[in-house]
């Protein structure tokens, strides 16, 4: 595992590097122009987003079953990315609807949606700085919760929506648009991966330092 | 089987008797739960004019503030004679702890909302007993749901620093699709005419909430509650 | 299914809380009629050890057997033998001192509640404040109905945490005799204390804890005092 780090690494910055030539080549959308081609960040990140939220849960899971630490890292570096990818995706979602649409905020579903999970793992966060000694397991449930919240939040959000006459329409993908689109969230997903396993490492080495000072107390 | 039900029957009796004798958390959730319906009266009424659809939306909110309450102060009572310990020693199941603590809460919550819905019903006036089987189901359904994941929540904060503030924080998230549903449906069956296929959506939905969550939760609270 | 055992065996038991160190290889045994004094200063791991005991704290590394069984082994049987008296007198101020030993009782599965509540309070002395609310209470009083509540079940471990704090004479010399009668009937008694005068007293054996580890073990209680001194002297 450890040996394909940097190669991922490069391999992450390989297609960030190619990104913006593909969005740049890909055709102009009817209604919105170039104000489209956030969209190729936005949603990507929106997806991987929610692939982040459901590996912090199912982690969380696992470590409530197990107690082993390793799932408790996993979970939390999970728990912190989906939270930053929240916040990207919650910047440029506003960015592209006031372009397009002239509103920051309309309240479109899957916007809600994740502002919501962002809210909810953000909640993950403040317990386990707060929440003092014991909070791993605690977290892990609020991961769970979090992710097996996941549909129920969806249907709602978007039955409580369509109530009201949508003022914007999210249009679908032409042709042409798909590669940069799939190429794009291929890249997302792999620098989440590479992020991912950085803060793991990162989390495991406070965990042996820890170590350390209980061995030191030892004397 | 047979047991796990008695130990959940025992739990919820004793808090029962608990809360009968001191009338302590019934008291003041009842009364706050009326101030907060107040306060949003103040904030949402102009010139004797209810703002459309304010009524549901009042409602399920004093329910949650008002629940948040009233699990805090539940827990807060066993934390303090260190009872909890006592219930986790027992050789009972822990999922039938969870369970009792569930339906002690329900009671409660429920009784609230015997007062909170003539009261919301008159001084908004909407008709909220129009529909008066969808609405019970919707309550029911809705008040299971929060007090399902907030008796979770309660239960494992009891031992964390900062558990007064961290319930809510941690409750409201989660719960907001039971809070969609309830206000959602609760408009739906106050509107003229009412929309009864829209409240049996949001009722199936909550239905299905709950099913989730008491899995999930009775699944989670022995390895939660055990260090 | 009844599980009965005969002995409690500490293997390595080690338990830390964040960096500090709380228990640190801790081993040692105790079988069916002793009692066991658990000495030490306060911070020197006695309550944890006792949690640990009582299964509601999980060792950070090491095991505590039951006979040959580990508390995740055995289960709610396990427990079914336990009895903890812990600081808190665990009681509900709510209710009165009957419903809380009828309700523990429940809790413990067991039959015919209605005759142990009674025999219960009578030897706790209580039988004529049966109906009385326990936040009406004084400590001691509180401390008899504790103790009760713990033995209902007749466990067979016992583990008690500074009991004797806040008890008259009378209530102490009933305490005492009544953990031996425990002792003599096959229980193991686990029992922690800063008071040694008492200790030399009460226990069969003693075993000192001083910063988590262990650092005497006394099987005679005569020297206890002396033996005490003498770890707390040495430099750690």
């Amino acid at each position: 595992m450890k040996r394909l780090y940097l190669p991922a690494v490069g391999l992450g910055a390989l297609l960030f590097a190619a990104a913006p030539f593909l969005i740049m080549n890909a055709p102009y959308e009817a209604t919105m122009g170039l104000v489209q081609k956030i969209f190729y960040f936005h949603a990507p990140i929106g997806m991987v987003m929610f692939l982040s939220a459901f590996v912090c849960g199912i982690a969380g899971l696992l470590y409530l079953m197990k107690r082993e630490p390793r799932y408790d890292r996993v979970s939390f570096a999970a728990a912190e990315l989906t939270v930053l990818l929240g916040t990207l995706v919650l910047i440029t979602g506003p960015l592209w609807a006031r372009k397009a649409w002239g509103v920051w905020w309309d309240w479109e579903p899957r916007l809600t949606s994740s502002l919501l999970l962002w809210m909810i793992f953000i909640a993950y966060l403040l317990l386990r700085r707060y929440g003092g000694p014991g909070s791993e397991r605690l977290s892990a449930a609020v991961a769970l919760f979090g992710a097996a919240n996941v549909p129920f939040v969806y249907v709602s959000v978007n039955v409580w929506r369509t109530l009201h006459p949508k003022t914007t329409v999210v249009p679908s993908l032409g042709p042409g648009m798909r590669e940069p689109f799939w190429f794009c969230f291929v890249a997302f997903l792999v620098l989440y991966l590479v992020v991912l396993a950085a803060r793991v490492r990162l989390e495991r080495q406070r965990a042996e330092v820890e170590q350390l000072y209980l061995e030191l107390d030892e004397r | 089987m047979g047991r796990f039900v008695r130990t959940a029957w025992h739990i919820a009796r004793k808090d029962l008797t608990v809360e009968v004798r001191s009338r302590e958390i019934i008291a003041t959730t009842m009364f706050f739960a009326v101030s907060c319906v107040l306060v949003f009266a103040f904030a949402l009424v102009r010139e004797g004019r209810v703002v459309v659809d304010a009524a549901a939306g009042i409602l399920w909110i004093a329910i949650a503030f008002a629940g948040t309450l009233a699990l805090g102060r539940t827990f807060e009572r066993e934390r303090f004679g260190d009872t909890l310990r006592a219930l986790m020693l027992a050789p009972a199941d822990r999922p039938a702890i969870y369970v009792g603590k569930l339906a002690a809460i329900l009671a409660v919550l429920i009784a609230v909302e015997l007062l909170l819905v003539p009261l919301v019903a008159l001084l908004f006036q909407a008709s909220l007993f129009a529909h008066p089987l969808p609405l019970v189901l919707l309550l029911l359904l809705g008040t299971i749901g929060f007090a399902a994941v907030g008796t979770l929540f309660a239960a494992m904060l009891v031992r964390a620093r900062s558990r007064d503030v961290l319930l809510p924080v941690l409750l409201y998230p989660i719960t907001v699709p039971v809070i969609i549903a309830g206000v959602r449906g609760t408009a739906a069956l106050l509107a003229e005419p009412a929309d009864l296929a829209m409240g049996q959506f949001w009722i199936a939905l909550l239905a299905f909430f709950d099913v989730v969550f008491i899995v999930l939760s009775l699944w989670t609270f022995e390895p939660l509650m055990t260090e | 299914m009844t599980v009965i055992f005969d002995r409690l065996v500490f293997s390595d038991v080690t338990r830390h809380f964040e960096r500090r160190r709380a228990l640190s290889r801790v081993s040692f045994a105790c079988s069916a009629g002793e009692i066991v004094g658990l000495l030490g200063h306060n911070g020197a791991g006695k309550s944890t050890l006792l949690a640990i005991a009582a299964t509601l704290l999980r060792p950070s590394a090491g095991e505590v057997r039951y006979g040959e069984r580990t508390a995740d082994e055995g289960g709610a049987a396990i427990r079914a033998q336990l009895g903890l008296l812990g600081h808190e007198a665990q009681l509900y101020p709510e209710l009165t001192a009957a419903e809380n030993l009828a309700f523990f009782a429940r809790l413990q599965h067991l039959t015919d509640v209605t005759r142990r509540v009674r025999e219960a309070l009578d030897r706790a002395g209580l039988s004529d404040r049966a109906g009385d609310l326990v936040s009406g209470f004084s400590r001691g009083m509180r401390q008899r109905l504790a103790l009760e509540r713990t033995l209902l079940h007749a466990p067979r471990l016992l583990l008690l945490d500074e009991p004797f704090t806040g008890l008259d004479q009378a209530s102490t010399s009933a305490l005492v005799a009544r953990l031996a009668a425990i002792a003599r009937e096959g229980g193991i008694v686990l029992l922690a204390t800063h008071d040694l005068l008492l200790a030399e007293r009460v226990v069969t054996r003693a075993v000192i804890l001083a910063n988590g580890r262990l650092a005497g073990d006394v099987s005679d209680p005569a020297g206890l005092r002396a033996q005490y001194a003498r770890v707390h002297a040495e430099p750690a």
